[in-house]
């Protein structure tokens, strides 16, 4: 069980985003612990993805404040959430199809040597930690456009973990996957939380919340409807904050 | 079969000879209708086409279509357009023609040929050309106002911001240090030009073998010895060939008497001169190599590619597009002014309608050359290669007497159908976009 009386990794305190009027988050506020899975659910629209990006750098919040650590940090754009070691695995995966597995995988953060990319050797890398996460992965000389569902999102997988992160967010890493590839995503979430990561986990699959998450947040109509500790409640529970929006008895 | 006894896996798929040479299908396509250009007209010239003087011509009109085009790759890449490339290759050169005719002379009481004025009239010509590719940047990336219309508008005001700066007057230009630029008049004769020939070739040949140790060193499969060799011979046959051709071509007898009595000498008889490499094809391919190594070695080439192949996942990799939105049309605007430089140095003057319908060759050059109007496709050889078949035609249309309308046609006939047969490629392929 994780230990969740020290700092929090990531708090998130009262934040609010509109876009044309429309409140997409709504004072909503969520934390996050080291060696921790913090699942997000609720319908299409309720806001998580967009909360989510506010913490990724990919939108900027109206209000509120993000703490890492217990310190206030200025998340402007992507290349400030990556400073802070907050990696993004995107639903859409954000890979540039036309490039190969290593260019994406170092895409912002290239290796260089003597002021020119080390191809070689980023795919020397690439293939380390892709051969890792998915021993049957080969094709690393054309673009991306050409890999399977699984093959790219191993891509993505590997862009967050290979750098260090110490925040991850997956936004449904496993919604184009077939059971195989999703029971080594959940094999690999076990494995980054064992080393400490805190992971935000953006998920429909009600089985896999309870099985990856220690705690949910559930959103609704962008507003953060509780969070609960997964070991408290059943998956009724949870269903139930998601279609009703209301909280059950004992929120944690 | 079966009953030879050999297990069904054990033979590796038989690879074509493309396959084992790792050969660009889309490079050896567009070779061939190169080739196919080239000895059409040979025939219907009777080998007057491909005879070293006319090789020369075709290889110096190609230039500034060429420098542009190595440009507008990078641009349609971004999935952008420039439109204005013509504009503004006009509006450079009316910068250049003007600052070291009047501008310059008159500031510093010099007279027009000083070298120093002339050095500065390009500096500052590039700079100019960098600037208005810079402003139209900040238009596309800070504003997002779509290029189409950005450099539409840049197509009608440089053009006459053109005319204003010369008064809508010609401006002739006869200071040999600057016709050097042009192409005949700035040749390096038949000994340097071997000379550098062979530390190209020898480069070339380095280049490869690097890559190959390097790739070796992480242990990564490498294409077979053979494979390597002929690409590399090649490569050193194609520089020499080239190289060995211009070297044959010789400077007419009535311009070496003239440029012996410049030096107040008499030219002994018999004397004979080559022309060689022309200066500014040199520019092209010193502009061609480095936008190579740019596209294929920079980040700044890969943050391009990576935007034209997916605005979002650029953005958020960290990549400020918007100011690689700024460095690509900037990039743009220089090479239009060193364009520029070598038009007017091959035209001798500046005219208001420098550069005028370029930036349709230019685009048909890129397109033809393989990069797709989609972003996030497109070589620089491929370019040049297009540019270089557009200038094929058009010379050996006009060399058997078609008529200037006709060879439009055909320009653009050609421009149709090199997409059409990409397409239909592609599907073959079952590769999309």
């Amino acid at each position: 069980m994780t230990n969740r009386t020290g700092t929090p990794l990531v708090e998130m305190r009262d934040i609010s985003i509109s876009f044309g009027g429309i409140k997409a988050v709504d004072h909503v506020s969520i934390d996050l612990y080291p060696g921790e899975v913090v699942g997000l659910l609720g319908h299409n629209g309720a806001g998580k993805s967009t909360l989510i990006k506010i913490l990724a750098g990919a939108y900027r919040a109206d209000h509120g404040e993000i703490l890492i650590n217990g310190d206030p940090v200025e998340i402007n754009n992507p290349r400030d959430a990556r400073n802070l070691n907050i990696e993004t695995i995107y639903q859409t995966l954000a890979l540039a199809d036309n490039l190969d597995a290593a260019s994406n995988l170092f895409l912002g953060r290239e290796i260089k040597k003597r002021g020119i990319v080390d191809d070689a050797r980023m795919e020397a890398e690439a293939r380390k930690i892709i051969g890792r996460l998915n021993p049957n992965f080969r094709k690393f000389n054309v673009p991306v456009s050409s890999l399977s569902g699984g093959q790219r999102q191993s891509v993505a997988i590997a862009r967050a973990v290979y750098f260090n992160a110490k925040i991850l967010i997956m936004d449904e890493p496993t919604a184009a996957l077939g059971p195989h590839e999703t029971q080594m995503v959940a094999e690999l979430i076990q494995e980054l939380k064992a080393q400490g990561l805190g992971i935000f986990l953006i998920e429909h699959d009600i089985h896999n919340v309870m099985k990856l998450c220690d705690r949910a947040s559930v959103m609704k109509n962008g507003q953060l409807v509780g969070t609960v500790n997964v070991n408290d409640v059943t998956d009724d529970d949870i269903l139930g904050m998601i279609i009703m929006g209301k909280p059950p008895a004992k929120a944690a | 079969m079966s009953d030879q006894g050999h297990p069904a896996q054990a033979a590796p798929p038989r690879r074509s000879l493309i396959d084992t040479l790792e050969i660009d299908v889309r490079l050896l396509g567009m070779l061939m209708a190169f080739a196919a250009v080239a000895v059409v007209f040979t025939i219907w010239t009777g080998g007057t086409f491909v005879g070293p003087r006319n090789v020369f011509n075709i290889a110096v009109q190609t230039v500034p279509v060429g420098i542009m085009a190595c440009g507008m790759v990078f641009v349609i890449v971004a999935r952008h357009i420039d439109l204005s490339v013509g504009s503004m290759l006009a509006m450079s050169s009316a910068v250049m023609a003007m600052s070291q005719t009047t501008w310059l002379p008159t500031m510093f009481g010099t007279e027009y040929g000083n070298p120093a004025i002339l050095a500065a009239t390009i500096v500052l010509g590039l700079a100019f050309g960098t600037l208005m590719g810079a402003i139209t940047g900040w238009f596309v990336g800070y504003q997002r106002i779509p290029s189409f219309i950005v450099t539409l508008g840049g197509l009608f005001v440089w053009r006459n911001v053109n005319w204003f700066t010369t008064n809508g007057q010609s401006v002739s230009l006869t200071d040999p240090n600057l016709l050097m630029f042009g192409g005949t008049e700035g040749v390096l004769g038949a000994t340097a030009s071997w000379a550098l020939g062979l530390v190209a070739s020898a480069l070339a040949v380095w280049a490869i073998i690097a890559s190959r140790r390097n790739k070796q060193g992480h242990g990564f499969a490498v294409k077979p010895v053979l494979a390597e060799t002929v690409l590399a011979g090649l490569i050193v046959g194609t520089i020499l060939l080239f190289v060995g051709w211009l070297s044959r071509y010789p400077v007419p007898v009535a311009k070496l008497k003239r440029l012996f009595e410049a030096r107040g000498e008499v030219m002994p008889e018999g004397y004979t001169a080559m022309h060689g490499l022309p200066i500014s094809v040199l520019i092209l391919i010193a502009v061609a190599v480095a936008m190579t190594v740019v596209a294929r070695k920079t980040t700044f080439g890969r943050y391009i590619f990576a935007m034209g192949g997916n605005p979002d996942a650029a953005e958020l990799a960290g990549i400020n597009t918007r100011a690689l939105t700024v460095k690509i049309f900037a990039l743009m605007g220089f090479l239009c002014a060193l364009a520029a430089l070598v038009a007017q140095a091959r035209l001798q003057s500046h005219g208001n309608d420098i550069g005028m319908l370029e930036e349709l060759r230019v685009i048909a050059a890129a397109v033809i050359g393989g990069t797709a109007l989609a972003g996030g496709v497109g070589t620089i050889y491929g370019a040049i290669l297009g540019a270089l078949i557009m200038q094929s035609l058009q010379s050996g249309m006009a060399m058997v007497g078609v008529d200037t309308p006709f060879q439009n046609i055909v320009v653009g006939l050609v421009l149709i159908i090199a997409v059409w047969v990409d397409i239909l490629y592609r599907k073959r392929l079952g590769l999309s976009k």
